[in-house]
């Protein structure tokens, strides 16, 4: 096995990295692949409590990392797919208990036990964020349509470059169709035309994320959900699928669609 | 009579002489070297020789009971391009990629104050140059980034950074951009502001006209 390593990076805090982190880990999961998930989130971990599997944490990542325990020992195993496991970070450290170089040979070993790593890299341009991406053949940068956050994964995709880790992939989270249409987000165009990288994901704003990221059952478990499908669609890509883009478009109302009736545009 | 390997397959090449001669010598040939001619792709150079169809039909039975495909046939004559155009033959050989014969040594030619830098890449946020002389950029320069050159800037691409030109004081300097729609725009000590609201992109020019810094379309 020679598995692949992800890093999943935003830049900004708050824009979905976890999130994505964890529904990526299941979604590859379910499509029968080995998947890591490895929190590097030293001293803030989360991914674990989105996953629902803080409760079965013993070891983590800096215990690994220091040896007080063997690679396996700090696997967590998921609750719905055994082939899906995690790395947890430590909570009660920073970022300076693991370094760029111990990321690289970790990953290296996980290479031979999994098809995918998938690291969730915490906010920021320090440490954190080199850890995270010095193992990766593969970067995912994460921005929600919105000035702030743009800006910071402009930032981030020219760190990405500059470490020879690109060309990144691009996904647009939390997108609100309607607020585009009326013109008060900016749509995926424009996000596009600053970026310059190619598109992997469109997740669209869903208030099912939240319930599921509270009950610790990520939301591309939910087959209903638009966001999950999302998710779904972006592991597809990653194993190489060709996944249409599936429609943002807000249900037209009675009036509206007769008018586009009228006009031919339907 | 030459023979040299290519991308192609095996190359042979005839210096000017009857076709009838010339073939006569390359039947002996791959008879001589038989192995090693053995399932060669062979491509012919038969220089100013005119071959029909005809001509060349024979002349490929006969390489084909050797064992060796033709796959190319070159020659000056139209004639027989065309010829082997028709019968699916290749008739130019890949060039390998040749530099050209231009020697270019660094500042041959050095005016005062007209030192440059080009950049070819999107200027990311965080990207700062600063530079004495001209800055141009192909590419885009995004929100964050900064130029800060001594003489004038141009950008092809969109400009929506920030961009200081003339820093040293050069009221003369210009910024242009083919989308001229920066954070902050500096001229010497001017310093605009795009207007918000601004229409359909296009390519402008910025410059000091009494002691204001004007942005005009280009439009030479």
């Amino acid at each position: 096995m020679n598995g692949k390593v992800v890093a999943i990076i935003s830049g900004k805090g708050g824009v979905g990295k976890t999130t994505t982190a964890a529904n990526l880990g299941i979604a590859l999961a379910t499509l029968g692949q080995k998947v890591v998930c490895i929190d590097t989130d030293i001293g803030l971990r989360n991914l674990d409590v989105v996953l629902g599997l803080e409760n079965r944490i013993v070891y983590d990542l800096v215990d690994v990392v220091e040896g007080r325990c063997r690679l396996t020992q700090a696997m967590v195993r998921d609750r719905r797919y055994e082939n899906l496991h995690l790395i947890p970070a430590a909570q009660t450290r920073d970022k300076s208990a693991v370094s760029a170089s111990d990321m690289v040979r970790l990953c290296e070993e996980l290479r031979s036990m999994a098809d995918w790593i998938v690291i969730d890299s915490p906010a920021g341009i320090e440490r954190g964020f080199r850890n995270a991406i010095a193992p990766a053949d593969q970067v995912l940068v994460i921005t929600n349509p919105e000035v702030s956050s743009l800006r910071d994964a402009d930032r981030i995709i020219g760190l990405v470059e500059a470490e020879e880790k690109g060309p990144a992939q691009l996904i647009i989270n939390r997108i609100n169709p309607e607020m585009v249409k009326r013109g008060d987000m900016l749509s995926i165009s424009d996000v596009i035309e600053l970026l310059a990288i190619p598109l992997i994901g469109i997740v669209p704003e869903d208030e099912t994320v939240l319930i599921s990221t509270n009950s610790g059952q990520p939301v591309v478990l939910n087959e209903k959900s638009k966001a999950g499908l999302a998710f779904l669609n972006i592991g597809k890509r990653l194993l190489g699928e060709e996944v249409p883009w599936v429609s943002l478009n807000v249900k037209a109302g009675l009036l509206s669609r007769l008018g586009q009736l009228f006009s031919g545009e339907t | 009579m030459e023979i040299k390997g290519i991308k192609e397959g095996i190359l042979v090449k005839f210096h000017d002489q009857e076709w009838q001669n010339a073939k006569k010598a390359l039947i002996q040939t791959l008879q001589d070297k038989q192995t090693f001619f053995d399932g060669a792709q062979l491509v012919l150079d038969v220089g100013h020789c005119v071959l029909g169809t005809h001509a060349i039909e024979v002349l490929q039975k006969k390489l084909n009971q050797h064992n060796i495909s033709l796959y190319g046939l070159v020659s000056k004559s139209m004639i027989t391009q065309e010829a082997a155009q028709k019968m699916g033959l290749i008739t130019k050989l890949e060039k390998s990629k040749k530099k050209t014969d231009q020697k270019l040594e660094p500042s041959d030619v050095v005016l005062a104050g007209e030192s440059a830098v080009l950049i070819r890449r999107t200027m990311r946020s965080g990207f700062t140059v600063k530079y004495k002389g001209h800055v141009a950029v192909i590419g885009d320069v995004n929100p964050g980034a900064e130029i800060i050159a001594s003489g004038s800037v141009i950008v092809w691409g969109r400009l929506r950074g920030t961009v200081h030109a003339g820093a040293d004081g050069d009221l003369t300097a210009i910024v242009c951009a083919l989308d001229l729609s920066p954070t902050q725009l500096r001229i010497a000590s001017k310093i605009a502001i795009t207007p918000e609201g601004q229409a359909e992109p296009k390519p402008e020019v910025a410059r000091i006209i009494d002691e204001q810094i004007v942005a005009e379309p280009w439009l030479n």
